[in-house]
């Protein structure tokens, strides 16, 4: 660690900046490379991107894959699974993107050597699911980060970009990034063409279930910050159904991942009493949500409400049934690889507590909720869609450029492209990689400009918080109790009660109403106002207080969404007590945000909903 | 399960601060060895106790809802292109998996530079690099505009 944070300044100039190296960022710097050659293409990452983002840990299955060489899926048919496990909302022309270019970066994961099961009869991919194949996928981000490394010009790793820089002649353009590396101090000003964020969702902005050491065994990745929100939401670009928390059932504790369970195993759900409860819910679902009941499959957030209501109703533990498939030896080793290959976490719960899935059915539990742009769900930025098909509406550029010019996205950070997973957000980084190419090709000379006042202002903004503690820490004799500042720790459990309590996390069965909601913006605010007074002892907790505020920014994005949506859209995600049915005559929409960099105001408007036919 | 790190094996090579995710993995001033500075940030994801050469660091399963006596143990080998697990139940029940990591050499990737440039044409259309071939199928799928109507599809 330098002794002065701060004092050095590093420029660093590119064609193509790509923020975020997991897997949309990778995908984003291999497809750059791939269209543009003579490109100057930087990756920056706060972490390592040999393990970093989502699939640090590896992955067992890869849950979006067509299989059109087999004629298993079309991607119409992905478009239509999304839309009705979304509850009828989703961007149609991003997914049918995303799903008609999914499988080239398969087949080239299996090429570069991801290991790949395979139907010994079949010869095909070993399906878990109708969307999923099943992977040896410890290596998964090694191995595509070593693609990564061979597109990119340069891997900046371990340096926490925490503004977007904008045009100085143009204050809806994109002109590059600031940050600073959290082993050096050094702040970096990066200047580019072209900006691809591919950072991560929200993890920690909702209280979580387990707040000792086991905070950090969220469902999502701990270092999840919202960065793909808070960034693009800095700089002005809309934002879209950020409302769409996601909730996730999981085995208890460890949240290991069901998918397997489910399509492959075929294990099944019973109550304490060994019951089916599904059904028991269904009359009472259909009073809220209509005909989307009868949807199959049965769309994930009706799930969870059917598991929160016999929970509800005393009936718990709602447990998995495994010891009938946990007799065949070749399931037993699927279940537990699964685990070892992707929430180790998991596998320590069940051996420290004696469950044997093969003599005990293990518990489940729903999660605290997140926000994500690729799993079940699909908050994020607005994005462009693709030339050739999509409406007017939503094509206002190149592919995936955000509201603001020369600013792109993949991944998490953009909203409406649900059930991209791991492989579609490698894709969609892909399409953006490509377009952000183009968008170079054709500035010509018209390039951005960044302004030095800017950059020095944000580099005083950005070390403040070592500066405070520095100036605090004397009043004190020692401990963490300061009057002139709070710890990282402090605001982010602040964040997360705020959240919790009025807008709707897991102590008040993910119930709000308007009334919550405002109380919750008040907070909110009182909170960004003590972010002035943050207190970072040194650099891994400067990294702390920026990821807090990236965080904050997502939450309070979060909380205007979820007031101006007036229904219940996805019971079992969330419940407006004020308003608590499925509403298609007003909210057959998406919501849109914009907040006002100068005031900070939000502005809300809805935009239109485009199916494709059938 | 928070990953902790043995006195007697660590050397202080950094490797686990270099590669953990969450930023946790720090050497101490003191004894010249790595720690985890922040356990309630620590995913369990393993990739410290993957890197360590000496095998040093462990895992003891979160204190709110593990109790004591597990172990997980892991050990990659690249040049092998596998895992190996061995759990251990409280009660003492033993487990052992392996799986394979990787099916080609490390670093065996051909990078994107490395293919015939695209052309004009390629760049204006809809494909992405290696299509339509990598897709196997001939030809990329697409949408027209018409094809896609506003309003409740049931």
């Amino acid at each position: 660690m330098s002794s002065s944070p701060g004092k050095k300044i590093i420029h660093v100039d590119s064609d193509i900046l790509v923020i975020g190296g997991g897997m949309a960022g990778c995908g984003a710097a291999y497809e750059s490379r791939y269209w543009g050659r003579d490109k100057n293409i930087v990756v920056v990452e706060k972490a390592n991107i040999e393990r970093s983002g989502a699939v640090a840990q590896g992955l067992y299955a890869i849950n979006c894959y067509m299989g059109m060489q087999w004629d298993e899926n079309q991607p119409e048919d992905h478009v239509r699974y999304a839309r009705n496990d979304l509850m009828g909302l989703v961007r149609e022309d991003l997914g049918y993107d995303i799903a008609r270019h999914v499988d080239s970066s398969v087949h080239k994961f299996e090429e570069w050597g991801l290991p790949m099961m395979r139907d010994p009869e079949t010869g095909r991919y070993m399906r878990e699911g109708k969307w999923q194949i099943m992977i040896h996928g410890e290596s998964y981000k090694p191995i595509v980060a070593e693609a990564a490394r061979k597109a990119a010009t340069e891997v900046y790793n371990r340096i926490m970009v925490t503004h977007l820089l904008l045009d100085k002649n143009n204050a809806n353009r994109v002109a590059g990034a600031v940050g600073f590396n959290v082993r050096t101090g050094d702040f970096y000003v990066f200047r580019s063409k072209a900006v691809i964020i591919g950072a991560g969702g929200a993890s920690h902005i909702f209280k979580p279930r387990a707040v000792g050491e086991g905070m950090g065994r969220t469902w999502y990745a701990p270092w999840s910050s919202g960065s793909a929100y808070a960034l693009p939401i800095l700089a002005g670009a809309k934002m879209t159904q950020m409302e769409n928390r996601i909730v996730l059932t999981r085995f208890k504790d460890g949240y290991g991942p069901v998918g397997a369970y489910f399509l492959h195993l075929k294990t099944y759900t019973e109550n304490a009493y060994g019951e089916e409860y599904e059904s028991t819910w269904y009359e009472h679902t259909k009073e809220l949500v209509g005909e989307y009941v009868d949807h199959l499959p049965v769309p994930t957030c009706l799930r969870n409400h059917a598991f929160l209501e016999e929970m509800k109703a005393g009936r718990g533990p709602i447990r998995m049934v495994t010891k009938e498939a946990f007799q065949d030896p070749h399931k037993e080793t699927v279940g537990w690889e699964n685990f070892l290959g992707m929430t180790i976490g998991q596998a320590i719960v069940w051996a420290s507590q004696n469950i044997d899935p093969k003599y005990i059915n293990p518990e489940l539990t729903t999660s605290e909720p997140y926000v994500m742009g690729s799993h079940a769900t699909c908050s994020g930025a607005w994005a462009s869609g693709p030339e050739d098909y999509a409406p007017s509406e939503y094509q206002w550029g190149y592919n995936r450029m955000m509201t603001v010019d020369g600013l792109f996205g993949a991944g998490d950070t953009i909203g409406g492209s649900a059930h991209k997973f791991s492989s579609g957000s490698f894709t969609e980084g892909r399409i953006a990689g490509k377009a952000a190419v183009q968008y170079v090709d054709d500035l010509g000379n018209d390039q951005p400009e960044v302004s030095e006042e800017e950059f020095m202002n944000l580099k005083d903004v950005v070390f403040k918080p070592m500066e405070n503690y520095e100036v605090g820490r004397n009043e004190i004799v020692a401990g963490t109790v300061s009057p002139s500042y709070l710890l990282p720790i402090h605001g982010l459990q602040r964040l997360e009660k705020i959240m919790d309590e009025y807008v709707g996390g897991i102590s008040s069965h993910y119930t709000t109403n308007e009334p919550l909601l405002t109380r919750g913006l008040e907070l909110l605010e009182m909170l960004k106002e003590d972010m002035h007074h943050m207190g970072a002892e040194d650099l891994h907790q400067l990294q702390r207080t920026w990821e807090l505020n990236h965080r904050i920014l997502a939450s309070e994005s979060v909380t205007h969404h979820t007031m101006f949506r007036q229904e219940t859209r996805w019971p079992g995600y969330y419940y407006r007590g004020d308003h608590p049915k499925l509403d298609d005559d007003d909210w057959h929409c998406f919501t849109l945000s914009r907040r006002n960099p100068e005031s900070g105001d939000w502005e809300m408007e809805k935009a239109p909903v485009y199916h494709i036919v059938d | 399960m928070p990953t902790f790190v043995y006195m007697t094996r660590c050397d202080g090579c950094g490797n686990c601060v270099d590669i953990c995710p969450s930023d946790i993995m720090h050497i101490d001033k003191t004894y010249r060895r790595a720690y985890n500075l922040e356990p309630n940030m620590c995913w369990e994801c393993y990739s410290c106790v993957k890197a360590c050469p000496q095998n040093a660091i462990d895992c003891r399963g979160y204190a709110d809802f593990a109790p004591l006596g597990h172990s997980v143990r892991a050990l990659r080998e690249e040049e092998k292109g596998t895992i190996s697990w061995k759990l251990k139940f409280r009660d003492g029940r033993e487990k052992n998996f392996e799986s394979p990591i990787r099916t080609t050499p490390w670093g065996s990737i051909k990078g994107p530079a490395d293919y015939e440039a695209p052309n004009a044409d390629a760049m204006k259309s809809q494909e992405l690099a290696h299509e339509p071939e990598a897709l196997n199928i001939p030809k990329l799928p697409a949408l027209t505009p018409d094809q896609l109507k506003q309003g409740v599809i049931s």
